[in-house]
């Protein structure tokens, strides 16, 4: 029954994104149409730190920079005339995964604190190469001249390029579930709850964490590559440690390990900032308070007063 | 004793940690077939040779072999994969997990890669009969769909035994079995390993006295990082060294 009625809430949700940019138009909300977007945007890049955080139970303070790295390697190749989206997004997703491959080859190493302040470090490295890669903008960052060429979508069009993230995010959330409840899905929680007990059941665990690592790197790089066609701009900015700290407090505010826990959070964040700072310039001080409120009396987010399904139990 | 090439063989062993000497070129053969008991007093060095056979620490120098193979070089999961088999002496488990979903875990190590991201693996119906199997084989299939950190100490006890086990090893490595059980309990688990002993070879570390010479076929003491006397139970008892080295306060009790 309690699965009846989620999948009810879930086609209710659906049905309600896919129709809200005409209904916005409708209306004459159409900077709604951008908000929401970015939202799914943010909801993808938190999910894809939930991978790696919640499912994978390391505890990343980095993730900022592959997301990063996707949205430089669309504005860089924009700039030396790559502009398709067929080419280019798959490049970012590429730049997401490498540069996770590599940083979470010499970062899975250690544990702990160690992990995260080795990610934190590597994440900073790269914030500062972006900053002196003068060629592309430097601390000023670059401009997209124009958002991704798709043949037979015109995505400078606000509702096509929302319902076309919409399909994206829907997308990699239906991949995660497919991923969470795999063969793979099973080692990952094993690893999470004993990885001295997985070894010694014969995983190569070491293995297993690099490829969430490196799979969630990817996922963050195609939300890095929807955040520069949003914004048409990326600055350094986008890969220093308060981003990761912010895609973290999504997280902890959506639900750690939940599946809609990046969602729950980039929406309850976002529309909280856009709500508060209509009213005050202090706005992050009521996020604060709503954080602390998360942390003390619902430890599992946002997502565990409706939600049953937390993959943490 | 038998000519037979050993199951497991450890050939001049050393491992120092800083100034300690914790492994002192240790020599030791575990046949195949039965148990194989190490015994000695604390600070001998028996958790560091149980780390190094089973890959967690690295010796300075010496070899591991097993089954033949030189398996000194090689990571901890890949010896499990080769036949290398062991349970904790703090309990390792999956405590948020079901019981059988612990043993399907195991279950899935030895039947095939994990890296496949897409079917269900609770569409997998093997792993949760193999698991079942297990279970039921160990008198434990009552409790499979219980959250296994919610069982009592004793029946998580033998779940560690159990996810040994259905890792289907040819060397079955059990150290300290018996940590922090009861008269009852421990009763239990020493007919539980009897049982085991006509499946698979045993080597095991153990503090209980009365288990180890109900248990072993042969007996190894170690002292200082060095084996000073192996063999049948009743010469070890009759050893004079071992009695000065190690059994000297216990001797009224054996």
């Amino acid at each position: 029954m309690r699965l009846r009625a989620s999948q009810l809430v879930l086609a209710l949700v659906l049905v309600a994104a896919i129709a809200f940019p005409f209904a916005a138009h409708a209306l004459g909300w159409d900077y709604y149409v951008g908000v929401m977007t970015r939202v799914m945007i943010y909801a993808l890049a938190a999910t894809s730190l939930n991978l790696v955080l919640g499912y994978g139970g390391m505890i990343s303070f980095g993730h900022a920079a592959f997301f990063g790295v996707g949205a430089y390697a669309v504005a860089i190749l924009a700039q030396e005339g790559v502009t398709s989206a067929w080419a280019a997004w798959p490049i970012a997703v590429a730049a997401g995964a490498a540069f996770a491959l590599v940083i979470g080859a010499i970062s899975l190493r250690t544990r702990g604190l160690y992990f995260i302040m080795i990610t934190l470090a590597f994440a900073q490295m790269l914030y500062y190469f972006f900053i002196s890669l003068k060629a592309y903008g430097g601390e000023d960052g670059i401009n997209l001249a124009a958002r991704s060429r798709l043949p037979g979508l015109d995505l400078r069009d606000e509702t096509t390029f929302y319902l076309l993230v919409l399909a994206l995010l829907g997308g990699c959330l239906y991949l995660l579930g497919r991923l969470a409840a795999s063969r793979f899905g099973a080692v990952l929680r094993g690893i999470r709850e004993n990885e001295a007990r997985m070894t010694a059941l014969g995983y190569p665990t070491y293995r297993y964490r690099l490829v969430c690592f490196t799979v969630a790197g990817g996922a963050a790089g195609l939300a890095g590559a929807l955040i520069v066609n949003q914004h048409g701009f990326v600055s350094p900015g986008l890969l220093d440690w308060t981003q990761s700290g912010t895609l973290l407090i999504m997280l902890i505010l959506g639900g750690v390990g939940w599946l809609y826990g990046g969602v729950a959070g980039a929406a309850a964040m976002l529309l909280l900032e856009e709500v508060l700072s209509y009213w005050t310039g202090y706005w992050k001080l009521g996020l604060g308070l709503v954080l602390l409120f998360v942390v003390l009396r619902a430890p599992g987010g946002v997502g565990s007063w409706f939600a049953q399904g937390n993959a943490r139990g | 004793m038998p000519v037979a090439d050993p199951l497991l063989e450890v050939r001049r062993l050393f491992k120092h940690f800083g100034g300690v000497v914790a492994t002192d070129r240790l020599d030791l053969a575990v046949q195949e077939g039965g148990v194989h008991a190490l015994i000695g007093p604390n600070g001998a060095g028996k958790t560091t040779l149980i780390a190094q056979i089973c890959g967690e620490v690295a010796p300075d120098s010496g070899q591991i072999l097993f089954a033949g193979r030189d398996i000194t070089k090689l990571p901890g999961h890949a010896r499990v994969a080769l036949g290398l088999g062991r349970s904790f002496q703090i309990t390792r488990i999956f405590s948020g997990l079901m019981v059988r979903d612990n043993i399907a875990l195991a279950v899935q190590a030895r039947s095939g890669s994990s890296m496949r991201f897409w079917r269900p693996v609770a569409a997998e119906r093997a792993l949760a009969e193999g698991a079942d199997a297990v279970l039921t084989g160990l008198g434990m299939g009552a409790s499979r769909d219980v959250a296994a950190g919610s069982l009592p100490h004793a029946d998580q006890r033998r779940l560690e035994v159990a996810l040994a086990l259905a890792c289907r090893p040819r060397l079955l490595l059990l150290d300290e079995p018996l940590a922090g059980m009861g008269a009852e309990d421990a009763q239990a688990m020493i007919g539980l390993i009897a049982q085991l002993k006509q499946r698979t070879t045993i080597l095991m570390v153990e503090h209980d006295m009365d288990a180890v010479f109900r248990l072993a076929d042969v007996i190894s003491v170690l002292v200082g990082g060095a084996v000073i006397a192996s063999g049948a139970p009743q010469a070890i008892r009759d050893d004079p060294e071992v009695k000065r080295a190690y059994l000297g306060e216990e001797e009224t009790a054996i």
